[in-house]
C-alpha cells in the first residue's frame, strides 16, 4: 500500500504511525500540513496529536489546512483515511464522519490500556476479524467522549457503523469498562461507504514488538488482507 | 470600529462535565442553593468596519463555519460600536 500520513503542527504520532506501515513493508511518505500533493497513497492517516495546540475545539484548525482539501478529495474518490485520536476529531470537525468528541466525563486526560471490542468486520480496516474479539489497544485523550444526537445514533446503529465500542478484557461492556462517558460505548465509527474510519484508540501504539500489546497489528494485517484481496 | 462580544455554548441537551463539576465545589463551599452551572466561551471580535449590518452577517458566518459546533453548540452575540 502507498501510506501518506499528514503532521499538522502539534501531531505527535505521525512518526509511529510511519514506522509501522514502513516496518510491514509499506510505501509511506510524510506529508506537512501546507503540501498540497498527497503523493497518490491508497491510504491517508490523519495521526493523533494536538494539532494547533487544541486551540478552540479540537480538530476545529486542523480542517482549514491546505492539504486537507485533498484528504477530503481523496476519501471522496473511495480512497482510505484513517483519522486516530487527533484525527478523529479532525475528522467530524471536517464533516467526513458526523459527532463530536466532546470532553472526558471524568475531566482528565486518560493515557492507559483500554479494550475495545470489535462490532463489525465489514469494513477495510476489520476484514476478515471475527466480530465480539477484545483488543487490548491504548487511548490518550481528554477529548474522546463520543457524541451524537439520537437520529445519528439510531442511523450508526441501523447502518453497521459502529466499528469498536470499549469493552473489558472478555469483551464484555459493563459498569466501568467505558474510559470516557462516550455515547453508546463508541470507540471508533465509519462513515457510509465504509472507506473513512475514526477511532479515539492508538493502534500503532500496539503494534511493534517493543511494546506490551500488539493487538493493534490484528487492525493492519485485516485493512492489508482487504487490500491485497480487492487489488 | 465594531466589537463582537460572542458566547459560545453547549446545547441544553448536551452534558456539561465540567459545569457539573463547578456545581459539585459550589456545593461543596456552601451555596447549597446552585442548581447547575454551565460553562461557555466568550470571544470578542474587533472589526474594522462601521456598517452594523455587515459585521452582523460576518460574524453569523465566523460562528457557523469555525467558533460554533453546530452538533453540540450554539452561540449568540452582541455588536458594540467602538470609539
Amino acid at each position: 500500500m502507498r501510506v501518506s500520513v499528514i503532521t499538522f503542527p502539534g501531531s505527535n504520532c505521525d512518526q509511529d504511525a510511519l514506522e509501522v506501515f514502513e516496518t510491514r513493508g509499506h510505501t509511506v511518505h510524510s506529508i506537512w500540513h501546507k503540501d498540497t500533493d498527497l503523493q497518490n497513497p491508497d491510504l491517508v492517516i490523519l495521526p493523533g496529536g494536538f494539532s494547533y495546540g487544541d486551540y478552540l475545539r479540537c480538530g476545529a484548525l486542523a480542517r482549514f489546512s491546505p492539504i486537507v482539501k485533498e484528504v477530503v478529495a481523496h476519501a471522496q474518490r473511495g480512497g482510505y483515511l484513517w483519522g486516530i485520536c487527533n484525527g478523529f476529531q479532525i475528522l467530524t470537525e471536517t464533516g467526513l464522519l458526523p459527532g463530536t468528541l466532546l470532553m472526558n466525563n471524568t475531566l482528565q486526560f486518560i493515557c492507559q490500556h483500554q479494550y475495545i471490542r470489535i462490532e463489525t468486520a465489514n469494513t477495510p480496516y476489520t476484514h476478515g476479524l471475527r466480530v465480539g474479539t477484545a483488543l487490548d489497544i491504548p487511548i490518550a485523550h481528554k477529548e474522546g467522549n463520543y457524541f451524537i444526537d439520537e437520529p445519528g445514533l439510531r442511523e450508526l446503529q441501523d447502518q453497521d457503523r459502529i466499528v469498536f465500542r470499549y469493552c473489558d478484557a472478555d469483551g464484555n461492556i459493563a459498569p466501568g469498562t467505558n474510559p470516557n462517558g462516550a455515547l453508546d460505548d463508541i470507540a471508533g465509527i465509519c462513515n457510509t461507504t465504509r472507506n473513512i474510519l475514526g477511532m479515539m484508540p492508538h493502534p500503532e501504539r500496539a503494534a511493534t514488538d517493543s511494546v506490551s500489546s500488539n493487538d493493534g497489528k490484528q487492525i493492519f494485517r485485516a485493512l492489508e488482507d482487504y487490500f491485497t484481496t480487492r487489488a | 470600529m465594531v466589537k463582537a462580544k460572542i458566547y459560545v455554548q453547549l446545547k441544553a441537551s448536551v452534558l456539561d462535565p465540567q459545569g457539573k463539576a463547578v456545581t459539585t465545589s459550589l456545593h461543596a463551599i456552601g451555596y447549597e442553593r446552585v442548581a447547575d452551572t454551565r460553562i461557555s466561551k466568550y470571544i470578542e471580535i474587533i472589526f474594522d468596519e462601521t456598517d452594523l449590518a455587515a459585521v452582523d452577517t460576518q460574524v453569523h458566518s465566523i460562528c457557523d463555519k469555525l467558533l460554533a459546533n453546530p452538533n453540540t453548540e450554539h452561540y449568540h452575540f452582541e455588536l458594540e460600536t467602538m470609539e
